[in-house]
């Protein structure tokens, strides 16, 4: 219970921020992030941008799986879709403005066709069925070389804005940052509106759900496109930033990724979507570090640096699964609930 | 008919495809044991695959030991591993979604491999020849001698675990506490041991399955990302049906090897899945498979 915390209008329970200090501190974070291209490095802010891409993407399979329950181990594919859709469309001179929301919707059509057997079949199956459809798109990818230039890979021209051509790091960390947080708002809106509530009812049983007049094949279509639809613009941006792309990108490795980020971070939270890829991201990283200190003593430290990777991916996975089954937002939780009271009660 | 079509091809592709689909049944037999028992997909499958060959290797090769030694070692510590693993990760998450026991096996599946790439490296190592090398001919029509064997020694392995299902106490033990955990629980039979054994039995299923394929091929990381191919066995046989791995094994056996015969290795990759695909559409409870009903 918060103190000082008084909701006596509509408009104010409704809220999504509801206090001024949730609106400060969310301001101040605003600020920080839009401040940190111009202070951070070079490395940091690649890394900024990376992380924005993984948000964005790991925000849509959070819709999917933690919002409608759907368990699609076929991410990479859709990203790579929308990655393709916008390396085609702007090697062909169409501006930024359209290709982004062009790689959206290409992503989703596709993601309408793969939910269609999400009406018959779902948990294990379904999962199965996605990975099936992982494998068979990164052959596409691999084979259509007239549009995805094969196994070489396919250039993406840079995106320019308002004709401001944004070609270096510190200018797409702008452009990915500003899209995540539109999105990511949009995420969190999405499950205050009558379709967020319908995806909740299929998580948790969709029969009960279409007894009680929810259409399952429009909602389950929806989930899947909306998805997938973050994914795409997920992956456009992701070929805008590296400004060339292969196949071997988009595998079920990194599917998995996107299915640890959100299981680590907390499943149907946008809080835990941003606090899982966040975290998914950095340990790699910091895994590097840590390897590259060693290295000083021990030189086969970096041969071991990627089996070392994996290993602590999969007891990462374990371990929150087994001791911390709703994610980091949970651990984010018990620390503010001790904080709200604190110093006077702990 | 076109005249100069080639009989002997077709009839020695066949041939190959179903006789290794024998191999395919029993990777699908370590599969539908645990789906049976636990209720759940063991993405980690190809991982055990591994570990089998590895140890095997390590046993046999590095430190010298003769194969007679050297086999029930492997198979004890490999059963020790999946015991261990049930113990650790799928007894606290039993009665947990399935996503997260999905996403369990998964992580396992991850640290496994990283754990072997750690401790083994990622070069290829050749593994001694198991299985005899004599090929065996049918008129004209050559088939390989490890084909061969392999699909004998997968069938006498299937064969002897449906005998065991039917027929010993304990076999029949773990099929009650399968189908209904409760009622056998009340009637005495111990349902956590049962679980573990059903890990016990698909992680030695898989460590022999690895060993075979390990010595027809060459040994290296990569042999734990075969497994994922064999979901099509499964999905196509009906998650929990040993007669289905059976049937499903060398249909798909057989479309692969057709496949890579005429339309070349790049295709016959995608041959499983593809598989999967069509058979969830048409009939999502496979061949033989349990269909379910769901009721509220």
């Amino acid at each position: 219970m918060r103190i000082h915390d008084f909701r006596e209008t509509y408009v104010h329970d409704e809220a999504l921020w509801p206090t001024r200090v949730q609106r400060a501190w969310l301001v101040a974070l605003l600020v920080a992030l839009a401040a940190f291209p111009l202070v951070g490095g070079g490395y940091l802010v690649g890394l900024m941008c990376v992380l924005g891409i993984h948000v964005i993407a790991a925000a849509g399979l959070n819709i999917m799986t933690g919002g409608a329950g759907l368990i699609s181990l076929g991410h990479a594919a859709f990203m790579g879709v929308g990655c393709y859709t916008a390396a085609w469309l702007a090697q062909r001179g169409v501006p930024f403005v359209v290709t982004l929301p062009a790689a959206g919707l290409m992503a989703a059509a596709l993601g309408v066709v793969v939910g269609l057997p999400s009406l018959r079949i779902k948990g294990l199956y379904l999962a199965v069925a996605t990975l099936a459809m992982q494998f068979l798109m990164v052959y596409i990818f691999r084979e259509w070389e007239s549009v995805t230039g094969g196994v070489r890979g396919v250039n993406v021209p840079p995106a320019s804005l308002f004709g401001l051509s944004l070609n270096t790091d510190a200018r797409m960390a702008w452009l990915i940052g500003a899209c995540a947080v539109v999105m990511l708002i949009g995420a969190r809106n999405l499950f205050r509106t009558r379709v967020g509530r319908a995806f909740t009812a299929i998580r948790d049983k969709d029969i009960s759900a279409e007894v009680l007049g929810i259409h399952l094949l429009h909602y389950k279509l929806m989930a899947f496109a909306i998805g997938a639809f973050y994914a795409g613009v997920a992956g456009a941006l992701l070929g805008y930033f590296y400004r060339a792309m292969t196949p071997e990108y988009f595998t079920l490795q990194l599917s998995i990724f996107y299915l640890a980020a959100i299981i680590v971070g907390g499943l149907g939270s946008t809080l835990g979507t941003i606090l899982g890829a966040v975290f998914m991201t950095l340990v790699p990283e910091l895994l590097r570090g840590g390897v590259a200190f060693a290295a000083q003593w021990t030189p086969r430290a970096t041969e071991i640096l990627s089996p070392i990777q994996q290993v602590v991916f999969g007891l990462l996975i374990i371990g929150f699964l087994v001791f911390e089954p709703h994610g980091l937002v949970e651990v984010w939780r018990r620390i503010r609930r001790f904080f709200h009271l604190w110093p006077f009660r702990s | 008919m076109n005249p100069g079509f080639d009989w002997l091809a077709l009839a020695e592709f066949s041939a190959i495809g179903l006789l290794s689909g024998g191999l395919l049944a029993l990777v699908a037999l370590g599969f539908v044991l645990i789906y049976k028992g636990t209720g759940v997909i063991n993405f980690a499958m190809g991982e055990f695959m591994m570990l089998g060959a590895y140890f095997l290797y390590t046993a046999h090769v590095m430190w010298g030991l003769p194969l007679w030694m050297a086999l029930p070692a492997t198979l004890a510590a490999v059963a020790l591993c999946a015991a261990l693993v049930e113990r650790a990760i799928l007894r606290p998450l039993s009665g947990q979604p399935v996503i997260s026991v999905l996403m369990a096996t998964i992580g396992l599946a991850s640290a496994l491999h990283g754990g072997v790439d750690a401790v083994w490296g990622g070069r290829n190592y050749e593994m001694p020849q198991l299985l005899p090398r004599k090929p065996l001919f049918i008129g004209d029509v050559m088939i390989p001698g490890q084909v061969l064997w392999s699909f004998v020694l997968a069938a006498v392995v299937i064969a002897a675990f449906t005998l065991f299902f039917r027929r010993s106490r304990t076999g029949v033990a773990m099929r009650a506490a399968a189908s209904d955990p409760v009622t056998a629980y009340v009637l005495g039979i111990d349902v956590r041991a049962m679980q573990r054994l059903t890990w016990i039995y698909a992680g030695l299923v898989g460590a022999v399955a690895g060993m075979v394929v390990a010595s027809m091929t060459s040994l290296s990381p990569a042999l734990g990302g075969a497994a994922l191919g064999v979901l099509a066995v499964i999905i196509l046989g009906g998650l929990d049906s040993i007669a289905g791995a059976i049937v499903a094994g060398l249909i798909v056996g057989l479309l692969e090897s057709l496949t890579a015969g005429y339309l070349g290795g790049k295709v016959r990759d995608i041959v499983p899945y593809v598989v999967v695909l069509v058979i969830l559409l048409v009939r999502p409870y496979g061949l033989f498979g349990t269909r379910q009903i769901e009721r509220l």
